[in-house]
C-alpha cells in the first residue's frame, strides 16, 4: 500500500460512510465522497492529514447519464509530497454542492468557474456569479448539450455564399 | 451582440463594495480591459479613497477562447495545437503538460533523449517567459530600457525554437511520446552560445534594477503575503517561493527526467514584490544550470517512442512494412484511443503549478480536459494583496504576479 | 465637404495636397495599444530593437484611443471583448485605420466555437489583414507598409 493509499484509508476511517470508494488508476488515488460530507472531508484533509493546497477544482459532465456531474478536487500536501483526488457525484435535478470556501479560500473562483461553465450551484458560496462568460450569457458552455458554436468554414466553393451572409461591420 | 454587455451596474456589485462607495464617499473606478499596465485584457473595478485602493474586484473572461470545449471536439493530437495558445508565453510548457497527461493516461514511454530535449526546451521557455515578465514589469515602473534589452535576449531564444520547429512561438514541438522531429544540426552550438552570453546579460539587468533605490522604493513592502496565507490561497510558483515556501514541482513531483539534474530553488523571505523579483532573477540562473547539464549529458537514441499504436511511423518505414501503413492510416484518420479513466499531470510553469486533468472515455477524443492554470489562482489574490496600497502600487503588484490572461481565461 | 468644396476641382493643387497629406499621415501613424493575446507579444517584439517599429514613426503606442490613428487588433477577440473593441474604435477620431494582425482576428483562426468572434471584420471595418499565427514581426511590418501604400492612394474626400 502506498503512502497516499494509507492517507485515503485514514480519511475513510475518520469519515465512516462518507467515503464511498477509493480507486487507484495509473498511480493516482481518488476517493469518492458523499455529497453532503465534502466540506467535512476537506476539513479533515486540511487540518488533520496535512493537505494544505487545493491544487485544482473542476467538473465533468456525464450527460445523459445520472448522476450527471462529477466535481473533482485535487489536493496536494507539501509536507507529505502527495496528491489525492476527491470526487463528488452531483445529480442534475438536486444539483447543489456545499462550498469548500471556508476550508480552502482559493476555491472561490474555481467554484465560480464551475458554476459558469456547468451550472452546478454551490451552497454557502459568498459570491456565486459568472466568472468568464459575459454576465448576461444564457447557458452553460461546457455542458455536453450546449453546442460548440461551430461556424461553417469558408472554402473556395462556398466563398461567395458565405460572404453574402457574413455580417461585416460598416465604418 | 454589440450591446455593451460588460456594463455591470452598481446594484449588482452592492455586496462587494462597501457602503461608502454606494453613497459616494469613495470613488468607483473602472480600470478597463484596454489598459497599458494590466498585461492583457483584465478589467479591475477599484474602490478608491483618494489614491488608496480599498477594494479591487477583477473581472476576467475577455480572452475566453473556449479551448477546453474545443479540445473535446478534436482528437488528441489535433487538440495539442490548441494548448500552445493558452498561456502564450509558455507554449512548450503547455504542450508538455498535455503530453504528460496523455502519456500517463495511455501509459506511453518516452525515450531518455526526448526527455532531455523536453527539459532543455522547457527551461529555455521559462527563461523567455521571465524575460517578458521583466520587460513588462520594469516598463510599468518606468525602466524602459530593460524592455529593449530583454526582448533582444528573447530573440536569441526564439531563433532556437524556430530552428527546431519552424515556428517562433506556437511550436507544437512536444508531441505524445517524445518530440516532433530530431534536433537540427546547429542546435547545440546555438544553445551553448546562448548559455555563454546570457549570464553577463543577467548581471546587466541586475545592475540596472536590483540595487536601484527607485526600484526598491516601488517594490519593497508592496503586495505582501505570508507563507500560510499563500498556501491557503492556492498560490504556487514564484509567488509562493517569494513568501518563503520552497515548493517547486520540478523537485517534488519530478517529470521528464528533472530528478537527474542538480539545481537550487530560490526562496524569498518577506513575500513582497521585491522578493518575487529576486526569486525570478535567480531562477534565470538556475534554468541556465539545468540547460547546461542537460546538454552535457544529452543521450543518443530515438527522439520519440516507437509504440506504433500512438506514435505515427516515420515515412521511410511506410514503403517497407504493411503494419506501418495500417498504423499510419489509423493514426492520421481517427487518431489513437485512450482508455476510460482520469489522470492529473502537474508541471512547473514559469507562473506556478500548471496542471492538466484529462479524462478519457475509450474514444479518440478527450472526454474532458481541464487545465489548472496558475494565473487564475494568482489573480484571485489580487484583492488581498492590493488592499491599502496606492493605484501606482497596484500596477507593480499586477506585474509581480506575472499573469497571462490567456492562461486565466483559456 | 470642407477642403474640396473650397478649392473646387483645381486638379494639380488638390493632388499635390493629397500627396502631402497622405505622406504626413504615413510618416507617423500612431498605433493604439490593443494587444489582446499571443499576437501582442509578436507586436511587442516588432516594437523592440531587433525589428524596430520606430523607423516608421510608431515607437509610441498610445493607450488612449483619442490620440491614436491606427488600431492594430492583435489577438483573438472574444464575445465579451467585442463591445469594448467597437466602443474604442468609435472613440478614435478620423482618419483611422485598422489592421487585423494574425489569424484569429482575420477569420477566427484555429478556433471555431461559441467564444471567439470569427473575424474582427464583423465588428470594425478592416483595412489590412495579416496572416500568421502569430505573424512574424517582419509580417507585421509588411502589413504596415501595405497600409502605407493604401493610405498613399487615398483621396481627400475619404476623410474630409
Amino acid at each position: 500500500m502506498t503512502k497516499v493509499e494509507g492517507i485515503a484509508g485514514a480519511l475513510q476511517a475518520k469519515l465512516a460512510d462518507g467515503v464511498r470508494s477509493v480507486t487507484t488508476f495509473r498511480g493516482q488515488t481518488t476517493a469518492q465522497i458523499e455529497l453532503g460530507l465534502i466540506v467535512r472531508a476537506c476539513q479533515v484533509m486540511r487540518e488533520e492529514l496535512g493537505f494544505e493546497l487545493l491544487a485544482a477544482l473542476t467538473c465533468v459532465d456525464y450527460w445523459p447519464e445520472e448522476p450527471r456531474f462529477s466535481v473533482v478536487y485535487q489536493l496536494y500536501s507539501v509536507q507529505h509530497n502527495e496528491l489525492l483526488g476527491l470526487r463528488v457525484a452531483v445529480d442534475s435535478r438536486l444539483g447543489e454542492v456545499p462550498s469548500v470556501v471556508s476550508v480552502y479560500p482559493n476555491a472561490n473562483w474555481h467554484e465560480r468557474e464551475v458554476f459558469d461553465m456547468f451550472g452546478v450551484r454551490f451552497s454557502g458560496h459568498p459570491d456565486l456569479r459568472r466568472l468568464i462568460m459575459p454576465h448576461d450569457w444564457e447557458g452553460h458552455p461546457l455542458r455536453k448539450d450546449h453546442p460548440l458554436g461551430y461556424e461553417e468554414v469558408q472554402f473556395s466553393f462556398n466563398f461567395d455564399e458565405i460572404d453574402r451572409r457574413k455580417p461585416y461591420a460598416k465604418g | 451582440m454589440l450591446q455593451p454587455s460588460m456594463e455591470v451596474t452598481v446594484d449588482e456589485l452592492k455586496h462587494l463594495v462597501s457602503a461608502q462607495a454606494l453613497s459616494g464617499e469613495t470613488m468607483l473606478l473602472n480600470m478597463g480591459p484596454q489598459h497599458p499596465s494590466t498585461h492583457g485584457v483584465l478589467r479591475l473595478l477599484l474602490e478608491l479613497d483618494g489614491e488608496v485602493v480599498l477594494q479591487c474586484i477583477p473581472d476576467i473572461g475577455f480572452l475566453h477562447t473556449g479551448i477546453e470545449k474545443n479540445m473535446e471536439a478534436k482528437n488528441y493530437l489535433q487538440a495539442l495545437v490548441m494548448t500552445d495558445r493558452m498561456d502564450y508565453l509558455n507554449n512548450l510548457g503547455n504542450n508538455l503538460v498535455y503530453c504528460l497527461a496523455i502519456e500517463k493516461l495511455v501509459d506511453l514511454d518516452v525515450p531518455p533523449r526526448a526527455q532531455a530535449i523536453r527539459v532543455i526546451l522547457a527551461e529555455l521557455q521559462r527563461i523567455s517567459s521571465h524575460l517578458v515578465w521583466l520587460a513588462t514589469h520594469a516598463l510599468d515602473l518606468a525602466a524602459m530600457s530593460t524592455f529593449l534589452y530583454c526582448f533582444r535576449e528573447r530573440e536569441q531564444i526564439l531563433d532556437i525554437f524556430e530552428m527546431c520547429s519552424g515556428q517562433r512561438m506556437m511550436t507544437s514541438y512536444i508531441r505524445p511520446g517524445g518530440i516532433w522531429r530530431d534536433l537540427p544540426a546547429g542546435f547545440e552550438e546555438a544553445v551553448r552560445q546562448f548559455t555563454r552570453t546570457f549570464p553577463k546579460r543577467i548581471a546587466e539587468y541586475e545592475s540596472l534594477l536590483t540595487r536601484n533605490p527607485l526600484f526598491i522604493d516601488r517594490t519593497r513592502k508592496i503586495g505582501v503575503i505570508g507563507a500560510e496565507d499563500a498556501l491557503r490561497w492556492g498560490l504556487t510558483g514564484p509567488m509562493l517561493r517569494g513568501s518563503g515556501v520552497g515548493l517547486d514541482f520540478r523537485k517534488s513531483q519530478p517529470y521528464s527526467g528533472y530528478e537527474l539534474y542538480d539545481f537550487d530553488i530560490p526562496t524569498g523571505t518577506h513575500g513582497d514584490t521585491y522578493d518575487r523579483y529576486l526569486v525570478r532573477m535567480e531562477e534565470l540562473r538556475q534554468s541556465l544550470r539545468i540547460i547546461e547539464q542537460a546538454l552535457d549529458r544529452l543521450p543518443g537514441g530515438p527522439f520519440i517512442s516507437d509504440n506504433r499504436k500512438f506514435v505515427p511511423p516515420p515515412r521511410r518505414e511506410l514503403g517497407q512494412s504493411m503494419e506501418a501503413v495500417i498504423h499510419h492510416f489509423k493514426l492520421w484518420t481517427e487518431g489513437f484511443s485512450a482508455p476510460k479513466g482520469s489522470v492529473y499531470a502537474i508541471t512547473e510553469s514559469p507562473r506556478g503549478e500548471l496542471g492538466c486533468y484529462l479524462e478519457g472515455d475509450g474514444g479518440p477524443k478527450p472526454y474532458r480536459v481541464h487545465f489548472r492554470t496558475p494565473s487564475l489562482a494568482a489573480l484571485q489574490t489580487l484583492p488581498t494583496l492590493s488592499r491599502g496600497h496606492y493605484v501606482a502600487d497596484l500596477v507593480a503588484i499586477i506585474g509581480s504576479i506575472d499573469i497571462v490572461l490567456g492562461d486565466a481565461d483559456r | 465637404m470642407g477642403v474640396e468644396q473650397k478649392l473646387g476641382n483645381l486638379g494639380v493643387v488638390t493632388t499635390t495636397l493629397e500627396k502631402a497629406v497622405n505622406w504626413s499621415r504615413t510618416g507617423a501613424m500612431w498605433p493604439m495599444l490593443f494587444g489582446l493575446a499571443c499576437c501582442a507579444i509578436e507586436m511587442m517584439s516588432a516594437q523592440s530593437a531587433d525589428y524596430d517599429l520606430s523607423r516608421f514613426g510608431m515607437e509610441l503606442m498610445r493607450p488612449s484611443p483619442r490620440q491614436s490613428d491606427l488600431m492594430i487588433v492583435a489577438g483573438r477577440v472574444s464575445r465579451k471583448m467585442a463591445p469594448v473593441l467597437r466602443r474604442l474604435y468609435d472613440q478614435m477620431p478620423d482618419p483611422k485605420w485598422v489592421i487585423a494582425m494574425g489569424d484569429c482576428c482575420s477569420c477566427g483562426g484555429v478556433f471555431n466555437n461559441y467564444a471567439i468572434v470569427p473575424g474582427v471584420d464583423e465588428i470594425v471595418p478592416v483595412d489590412v489583414y495579416i496572416a500568421g499565427c502569430p505573424p512574424r514581426p517582419e509580417g507585421l511590418i509588411h502589413g504596415i507598409l501595405t497600409l502605407h501604400e493604401k493610405v498613399r492612394g487615398e483621396t481627400l474626400k475619404d476623410w474630409a
